[in-house]
């Protein structure tokens, strides 16, 4: 485990390079900092200054190498390195009239997907003609702000989660810049912005956090405000299990295994569950506890001096989990969705932390991989 | 500390720690703003059902959740007239002074006596469960308080009429 700390201010979100080697993350500011890893510690190398206001999300696509991040200035840019090492915004036509929230790189990096608080997703594609992002709106039926998104790995159909309780597969199949795609388990009519599946009622569930496919895509996962891990299963005619937790609600869900979904969020710690072949979910441990010492023998020095400087004669205020306030962003350090090895999170406490996977994994003892 | 306070303060503490569960979240009714939905209550679908503890009739928390801010209002004790005069001083006495509290708001709700606001902004700066201690803690001292200024006001009150009464 290796953990780094950028300052007292929140990680807003994070965004590693192909090789590992810099990471782009956002402080709760308008800018985006690119840090370098040096050792164990990182250095900052660029500021990307062009937001207005605070940014929201940031995606580094691996093989081109290009950097795209959207604010609450209702913008998007997308960043490429130019000849003498500076990193040049280009602007999308993103055509929203509220704050950006979310941005994702398909998974062949030829377009991209922004969720808004305008109630819809904006599907970017480059236009060669006029050198500039443009987008498609998928409206309907968002009734409320997009928070999260995820590509199907056929670079086609996007899953979102809503605030309005519902997570909902898409069609993002652009035919100015993409070939007919073959049919799915999730449907075979795919033009632009159709509506594949939704799921979640109204009347229980909350506002839908994070939604992840796995990596064959037939599966989808999400979690929300109502603390449940929800998987849906498109080969098996639309199933859904659920398996209500007593945990705090989950901000951020992620498939590292065939059979394995760790979560985080309010908690502050990473949860391991387990899904069999029938998609019953399981929850298996926290990973990577940090072991609190036993409160030692306070003096009566400390006793005292604790009353005057912080009204409470506690030692030690700090929480037993590695993060100390609500993980907001988890990424895949090493590996893919199928096999991970290794994950890193950054949270609100403005920390960053490298997860070595693999080993807190079978720590946990029965999974098998 | 009463047999029946301690449950109370520990039903006050799951709830809080639960609804503290706040995110930063820009207006989607209003261009470029992002302000606390629990105060605004501009879109239904960003707030959760507001919850009421009470250990007596006059005794009781409303916690009201959204998805950026929580607003904790809290009902103290009353037994008398002295106690509502001096709930009242009190709790003025804090609220004209609530940029200094950071998160107590400035007028209660109705029909409570003290409110506060805790916003996405708050739980970013500040632990949480330290957040979640500081309520807990400022209810547990806010009867203890109470009762002893009105102690004091009634003994103060009878040393007054002896010597007034030594007149006569």
């Amino acid at each position: 485990m290796e953990k780094f700390q950028f300052g007292v201010e929140p990680v807003t979100c994070h965004a590693w390079n192909k090789d590992r080697t810099e990471i782009a993350v956002s402080l709760n500011s308008n800018e985006v900092k690119i840090y370098k890893k040096n050792g164990t510690k990182y250095e900052c190398i660029h500021t990307l200054s062009e937001h207005t206001q605070r940014v929201t999300s940031i995606d580094w696509a691996p093989n081109s190498n290009k950097i795209v991040s959207c604010g609450t200035d209702r913008n998007a840019y997308v960043w490429t390195l130019n000849g003498n090492n500076t990193w040049k915004p280009s602007l999308v036509i993103l055509r929203i009239n509220r704050a950006a929230t979310f941005v994702k790189w398909s998974p062949l990096e030829n377009k991209f997907a922004v969720g808004s608080g305008a109630r819809l997703v904006s599907v970017c594609y480059f236009e060669q003609e006029n050198d500039w992002w443009v987008s498609k709106h998928i409206k309907k039926p968002i009734r409320s702000t997009v928070t999260c998104l995820d590509w199907h790995s056929n670079n086609i159909l996007l899953a979102t989660g809503s605030t309005d309780f519902k997570a909902r597969v898409f069609s993002a199949y652009i035919k100015e810049i993409e070939d007919k795609p073959t049919a799915t388990p999730w449907g075979k009519k795919m033009t632009f912005g159709i509506l594949m599946a939704e799921f979640g009622q109204s009347s229980d569930g909350g506002w839908i956090h994070s939604v992840c496919f796995n990596k064959s895509g037939d599966l989808l996962a999400w979690v929300g405000h109502d603390s449940c891990v929800n998987i849906v299963n498109a080969v098996n005619e639309m199933k859904v299990t659920k398996l209500k937790t007593n945990f705090l609600p989950f901000l951020t869900v992620m498939w590292t295994g065939p059979q394995s979904l760790v979560t985080a969020g309010h908690d502050c710690e990473l949860l391991l569950f387990r899904v069999d072949n029938s998609t019953n979910i399981s929850f298996i441990k926290k990973l990577g506890e940090a072991n609190k010492q036993t409160e030692s023998k306070m003096s009566a020095m400390d006793m005292f001096r604790g009353m005057d400087k912080k009204a409470s004669t506690a030692k030690d205020t700090t929480k037993s989990s590695v993060h100390q306030n609500s993980i907001t962003c988890m990424s895949i350090h090493t590996g893919d969705k199928e096999n991970t090895t290794k994950l890193t999170t950054s949270g609100n406490d403005g920390l960053m932390v490298t997860w070595n996977y693999k080993s807190l994994e079978a720590a946990a003892g029965d999974m098998k991989i | 500390m009463a047999a029946t306070l301690r449950p109370y303060l520990d039903a006050v503490r799951a709830t809080l720690s639960a609804a503290m569960c706040i995110e930063n979240f820009s207006s989607q009714n209003v261009e470029r703003h992002n302000k606390p939905e629990v105060e605004t209550k501009s879109s239904k679908e960003l707030l959760l059902k507001p919850v009421v503890i009470s250990r007596t009739e006059k005794e009781k928390v409303l916690i009201e959740s959204s998805i950026n801010s929580i607003r904790i209002s809290i009902a103290v004790k009353q037994a008398d007239e002295i106690e509502k005069i001096l709930c009242h001083k009190f709790m003025r006495f804090m609220m004209l002074r609530a940029d200094n509290f950071f998160i107590l708001r400035r007028k209660p709700v109705e029909g409570y006596d003290i409110s506060f606001l805790v916003t996405n902004f708050h739980t970013e700066q500040m632990y949480k469960h330290k957040l979640v201690d500081f309520i807990i803690q400022f209810m547990e001292d806010i009867d203890k308080e109470i009762s002893e200024m009105k102690l004091s006001v009634n003994a103060r009150a009878r040393i007054v009429a002896e010597e007034f009464l030594k007149k006569f």
